[in-house]
């Protein structure tokens, strides 16, 4: 259990936020650029000293300004991956690894150096200057070099932001295995709402210094009466089962709840676990059963509410499919002149689906 | 007659060895002077930073008085070094010594100070974050990533404790094989119309100053580059 609470007062801004986490797996905390969110990791690392909070991971004690308690950054055991991987450029890649290493206690550590440069595939990288890498290497080295000082909680801060889309693409599935594989809490940071849901069990939103609510990252997605299913770039991440290729026309077939799902073809063996992003544009509804369409996924479904869009043009309604909850953005007109109202039964057709993430 | 007279050598010797010691020194002052200049802005901060930087404004004869003065027999630091048993640093070696010191400061302060500076605080956090202490940060993090302004601030610091001659004259007094270092010795065969022993050891004293500014432009462009912070 992961339990953050801190006030902390930069110039006008003020940070007081209230977090209760899972002691692991991936949280993601979303927030637009000068939520706090940079500043809310540097409270919990202890490189902001906050006025006035507690901080407990698991069982250890990290502040606590009602009892005097403040554990310098040293003592805490908290990874950091900051947004620029800032290695140390005087020591190769297998000095920095051990960096941390040789100051953790042989009786602390608890991640094998071999398993790190494994899981991270650095093997080739180690007698290699930090300079001499790209930037997807170094933040790879950055997050296997925070590991390697076994934290008790690792903390990325858009550790994706400053590489180009296809480094960022290869190195989210690195992180998926950081989490599957140890059993350590990462805490994620980014502004960017689909690489926040991409791995993460737990979403926190984070709006002018305060959590405005955390809940798990489904649940989170949908809820009609905060602002992440209104805006334009609204999703649903849905989990699912490959069930099935279609080799011919090259697709993958996917079992969730709702039904089953047509994606471009994967080479994930059937019965993978997948987790898919479906985005709120990229559904539509209509009264009867999709014929003579093109778009492949059609789920029966029922309407559980419809809210108003970011814009005046848009509502977004929400779906039931079986259990699966669908966020559909369409606009105010269709709306009307299909005379949608909760409760009803209707088809989604679903344009897109994006493979997020896989176990 | 040869090139240098054993006055000469002996000039160089004592130059050599004055500027040796007092860059040591140097580095070792500077390095932490700097590191606390570079890591605050308070007024104190500001307060220090200004009185390490005065004698490169104030003319080597000020300075050369005023520490004159206070390591005398009547000023505070005379008082100290006496009652020290230590006698008293004037027209001696070790008050050379003290008086280049304070000279050489700021050549030696204010390039450390820029190369912590140019790290930043971002691989010290890096540190911090992966179980470094401050003084483990600061020994294997910011000194290594500094070394570059260090080699610099102490070549900066011997070529201008070579050179220096103001200062040297008011507390050391050109006594032969004391105090009288390379420049006095050029200005005594000056003086004494001796122009073909002081272009030798001027010739000495040029050469070596191009070769250190030299290593200097050499270490300038071996810097690694500034990391930007995010």
């Amino acid at each position: 259990m992961i339990e953050i609470r801190l006030v902390h007062r930069l110039g006008a801004f003020v940070l007081d936020a209230q977090l209760q986490l899972p002691g692991g797996g991936i949280s993601a905390i979303f927030g637009i650029s000068g939520a706090g969110k940079s500043t809310l990791l540097r409270c919990i690392a202890g490189l902001e000293h906050a006025a006035e909070g507690r901080v407990a991971i698991g069982g250890q004690l990290w502040q606590d300004s009602r009892r005097g308690v403040f554990l310098p950054v040293h003592a805490r055991g908290v990874g950091y991956v900051f947004q620029d991987p800032c290695l140390f450029e005087h020591l190769d890649v297998a000095h920095n690894l051990d960096f941390g290493l040789q100051r953790t206690a042989p009786a602390a550590r608890r991640i094998a150096r071999e398993r790190v440069v494994q899981m991270l595939e650095i093997g080739p990288l180690l007698q290699r200057a930090p300079r001499n890498l790209s930037g997807g290497e170094r933040q790879r080295v950055a997050i296997g070099r925070a590991l390697m000082a076994s934290p008790a909680l690792l903390l990325l801060d858009e550790p994706l932001a400053a590489l180009d889309q296809a480094a960022r693409a290869a190195i989210l599935p690195f992180l998926g295995r950081v989490q599957a594989e140890l059993t350590l809490p990462l805490l994620y940071v980014s502004h960017d709402l689909e690489e926040a849901s991409r791995l993460a069990g737990t979403l926190s939103l984070l709006e002018g210094g305060r959590v405005v609510a955390t809940g798990p990252l489904g649940e989170m997605l949908v809820r009609l009466d905060l602002p992440l299913a209104r805006r334009e770039d609204a999703a649903v991440m849905l989990e699912a089962t490959v069930s099935a290729h279609d080799p011919q026309h090259h697709l993958s077939l996917l079992a969730c709840r709702a039904g089953t799902l047509h994606v471009a073809g994967t080479d994930l063996p059937p019965g993978a676990r997948v987790r898919v992003r479906v985005p709120a544009r990229d559904v539509s509804v209509s009264l009867a059963e999709p014929s003579g369409t093109s778009i492949l996924n059609h789920l029966p479904a029922t309407i559980r509410a419809i809210a108003d869009g970011e814009g005046p043009a848009h509502a977004i309604v929400q779906l039931d499919a079986a259990g699966d909850i669908l966020l559909c953005r369409i606009t105010k007109r269709s709306c009307t002149t299909l005379g949608l109202a909760p409760g009803m039964p209707v088809w989604a057709q679903v344009k897109s689906v994006a493979l997020a993430s896989h176990r | 007659m040869p090139a240098l007279t054993p006055d000469d050598w002996s000039a160089l010797r004592l130059t050599l060895a004055l500027a040796g010691l007092v860059t040591v020194l140097l580095v070792l002052l500077g390095t932490p002077l700097a590191w606390w200049l570079a890591r605050g802005s308070s007024w104190v901060h500001a307060a220090v930073g200004s009185l390490v930087t005065m004698p490169l404004v104030l003319p080597p004869t000020v300075l050369g008085f005023y520490l004159l003065v206070a390591m005398g027999p009547g000023g505070p630091v005379g008082r100290l070094t006496q009652a020290l048993g230590l006698g008293l640093l004037p027209f001696h070696f070790s008050g050379l010594v003290v008086a280049s010191v304070i000279y050489s400061l700021p050549f030696v302060v204010q390039p450390i100070r820029n190369g912590f500076l140019a790290i930043g605080t971002r691989p010290l956090e890096a540190a911090a974050c992966l179980r470094a202490g401050p003084l483990d940060a600061f020994l294997s993090v910011a000194l290594p990533l500094a070394r570059p302004a260090l080699l610099g601030a102490a070549v900066l610091g011997f070529a201008h404790t070579l050179g220096e001659f103001g200062v040297v004259l008011m507390i050391g007094g050109s006594i032969p094989g004391s105090t009288r270092v390379l420049s006095l010795q050029i200005y005594d065969h000056v003086e004494a119309l001796e122009y073909k022993q002081a272009h030798w050891l001027a010739g000495l004293l040029l050469v070596f100053s191009f070769a250190a500014v030299l290593v200097l432009q050499r270490l300038d462009t071996q810097r690694p580059p500034q990391r930007r912070q995010a």
